[in-house]
């Protein structure tokens, strides 16, 4: 068994525990075994269980989609939130719930993330400096911000208007079985459509041209990729609203025990996403605060930090390795 | 014997620059050709049409028997290597990972290598000197390092035509005679190598013979002895030069 297989089986079994512990803990102490009650029923079934399967299949998209971004435009800093794929996915979804087909939630926030992968990956494969593609990001963010301000001002029913600002936050507070097997489905079409590019983007670590004269079809991985984490990106969006940088932190942690190889980080990226976003959100349920916090928001107060220390060791190195 | 690569009346523009001009080629197996030429005289461009990377405006190329844009990726792969200015990995792979994305045509993955693509990898790296270096992190090896992992990877590929971007750049004398000896071992194995450079006495002394460009048209062909006369040299380079016999070799001296 080698390195990495080892490094999925150890991901793969953290996060079912993860998983377990995520039932059993939060306001209500449950007992071992699970009494068979039917509070204690209600709240292992049909509240905690769909809650941490549905943080785990969102993390796992995005730490899948980070990982598939990051190998296609040879950047650590890539992934979902940073390239702004999360905010045009939220827009998406948005424009579905301001005008009550929230049925269409998840198409739109499919579409809408296509279009932005579709244009960071054409401006970011001409120019791939890590700083250009995260301008890029910031720019295609903000405007997906402003069109959400613009939805939310111009939406027919006012009312909804506090659920839409909440969603944006992210969060998977209340989520049921339904909502984890959306997200659980667009996790699996990404995942096989990445899984297919992952020579591609072995291939990359050369660069455009070697990878090319190597033998590689880039045009086929672009593709690839950039449908694998738009179906990532919108099924994860669709269901728990906007949710950054578990695409930067997942990769990273894994990176180095993948040997740096950007075909094999893929599985243990999505496996390491799913695991963090289960410890969080379990993190955000025990935190004693009088409103919860929202999961998107406790995401970005460790990714915001561990986004920052990547960018500087980055810099330190000259961005070449 | 077969040629591998002919390029015949070639001209290719870069946007607005003409970047090759009527420019003809051909290369035959066992053969180590040498390009020369000052900056921007087109010797990249020269390669990357070779490789189909840019379509000429006028002229044919043939990789084998077949335009090289006509080829899958993969095909092509098993024609000729490549190996660009400046190779450069974007993530710290071990160094023997790098050298096996050469067997990336032929099917090999770094977890799963046949019998032949583990004797491709390990031959490269044994030619290449890189046996105590195999397990090291790209970003962790000397410039001279780098540059023979990379040579290794591009012979791994085992095909039959190398193409090389200024492969001793950056290189010290001893370092850039050993990439000389290495590529000149490919060449006498039926193979063949065109590589560019800005060495004049490595080209003279190393290679059989010499293409010299300027402006995307090329200024002399043939024995280097013959082709690097003093008058071409000024035109390709716009300084007197002259290459000189001196004991042991020939040495390039512009004023």
């Amino acid at each position: 068994m080698n390195a990495s297989t080892r490094l999925s089986l150890g991901l793969g079994l953290s996060g079912a525990i993860a998983l377990i512990a995520a039932v059993w803990l939060g306001q209500t102490p449950i007992a071992f075994p699970i009494p068979n009650d039917v509070s204690t029923q209600a709240i292992v079934w049909e509240i905690r269980l769909p809650r941490a399967l549905t943080a785990w299949c969102v993390g796992a998209a995005l730490g899948l989609a980070g990982a598939a971004l990051q190998g296609l435009l040879r950047n650590p800093l890539a992934d979902s939130g940073v390239l702004g794929l999360s905010g045009f996915a939220a827009l998406g979804a948005v424009l579905a719930f301001a005008f009550g087909v929230a049925a269409l939630a998840p198409l739109g926030a499919l579409m809408f993330a296509l279009v932005a992968a579709l244009i960071v990956t054409a401006l970011g494969w001409s120019s791939r400096g890590s700083a250009t593609l995260a301008l890029i990001g910031v720019g295609l963010s903000s405007f997906a911000g402003g069109l959400i301000a613009l939805v939310l001002n111009l939406a027919p029913n006012p009312g909804a208007l506090a659920d839409l600002v909440n969603w944006t936050l992210g969060s998977v507070e209340a989520r049921s079985l339904e909502d984890a097997a959306l997200v659980g489905g667009f996790l699996v079409v990404g995942a096989v459509l990445i899984a297919f590019a992952a020579p591609g983007l072995r291939a990359l670590t050369l660069g455009e041209e070697a990878a090319v004269a190597i033998g590689a079809d880039l045009s086929r991985t672009r593709l690839l990729v950039v449908l694998g984490a738009a179906a990532c990106t919108g099924g994860a969006t669709a269901v728990a609203g906007v949710i950054g940088f578990v695409g930067i932190a997942a990769p990273h942690l894994v990176r180095a025990l993948a040997g740096h190889d950007p075909a094999r980080l893929l599985l243990p990226s999505a496996l390491a996403g799913g695991v963090l976003l289960v410890c969080a959100d379990i993190a955000v349920r025990l935190l004693p605060t009088d409103s919860e916090l929202k999961l998107g928001v406790a995401a970005a107060l460790i990714g915001g930090p561990v986004f920052a220390l990547i960018a500087a060791k980055l810099a330190e190195r000259g961005g070449e390795s | 014997m077969s040629v591998l690569l002919q390029m015949v009346g070639v001209s290719a523009a870069l946007g607005a620059t003409r970047a090759l001009v009527d420019l003809s080629l051909s290369v035959q197996p066992g053969e180590l050709i040498a390009l020369l030429g000052p900056n921007g005289a087109g010797k990249t461009t020269l390669l990357r049409a070779a490789l189909g990377f840019i379509a000429p405006q006028a002229g044919t190329v043939l990789l084998g028997d077949a335009d090289p844009r006509a080829l899958s990726s993969r095909t092509r792969a098993r024609r000729a290597a490549y190996m660009p200015q400046q190779p450069s990995a974007a993530w710290p792979i071990p160094v023997e990972s790098l050298v096996a994305l050469g067997r990336f045509a032929h099917g090999g993955v770094p977890e799963r290598l046949s019998v032949e693509d583990r004797r491709a990898v390990d031959a490269a790296i044994a030619v290449c000197d890189l046996e105590r270096l195999r397990s090291r992190r790209m970003d962790e090896l000397s410039g001279g390092e780098r540059m023979r992992a990379h040579l290794a990877r591009t012979l791994a590929q085992r095909a039959p035509l190398l193409l090389l971007d200024e492969p001793t750049a950056g290189l010290d004398p001893a370092q850039a005679l050993g990439v000389a000896e290495i590529l000149r071992v490919h060449a006498a194995k039926n193979g063949a190598v065109l590589f560019s450079t800005h060495d004049i006495a490595l080209a003279a002394n190393g290679a059989d013979r010499v293409l010299l460009i300027q402006g995307g048209a090329c200024i002399a062909e043939g024995a280097p002895a013959t082709a690097l006369n003093p008058e071409a040299l000024e035109r390709a380079y716009g300084r007197p030069g002259r290459l000189e016999d001196i004991k042991g070799g020939l040495v390039a001296t512009f004023r």
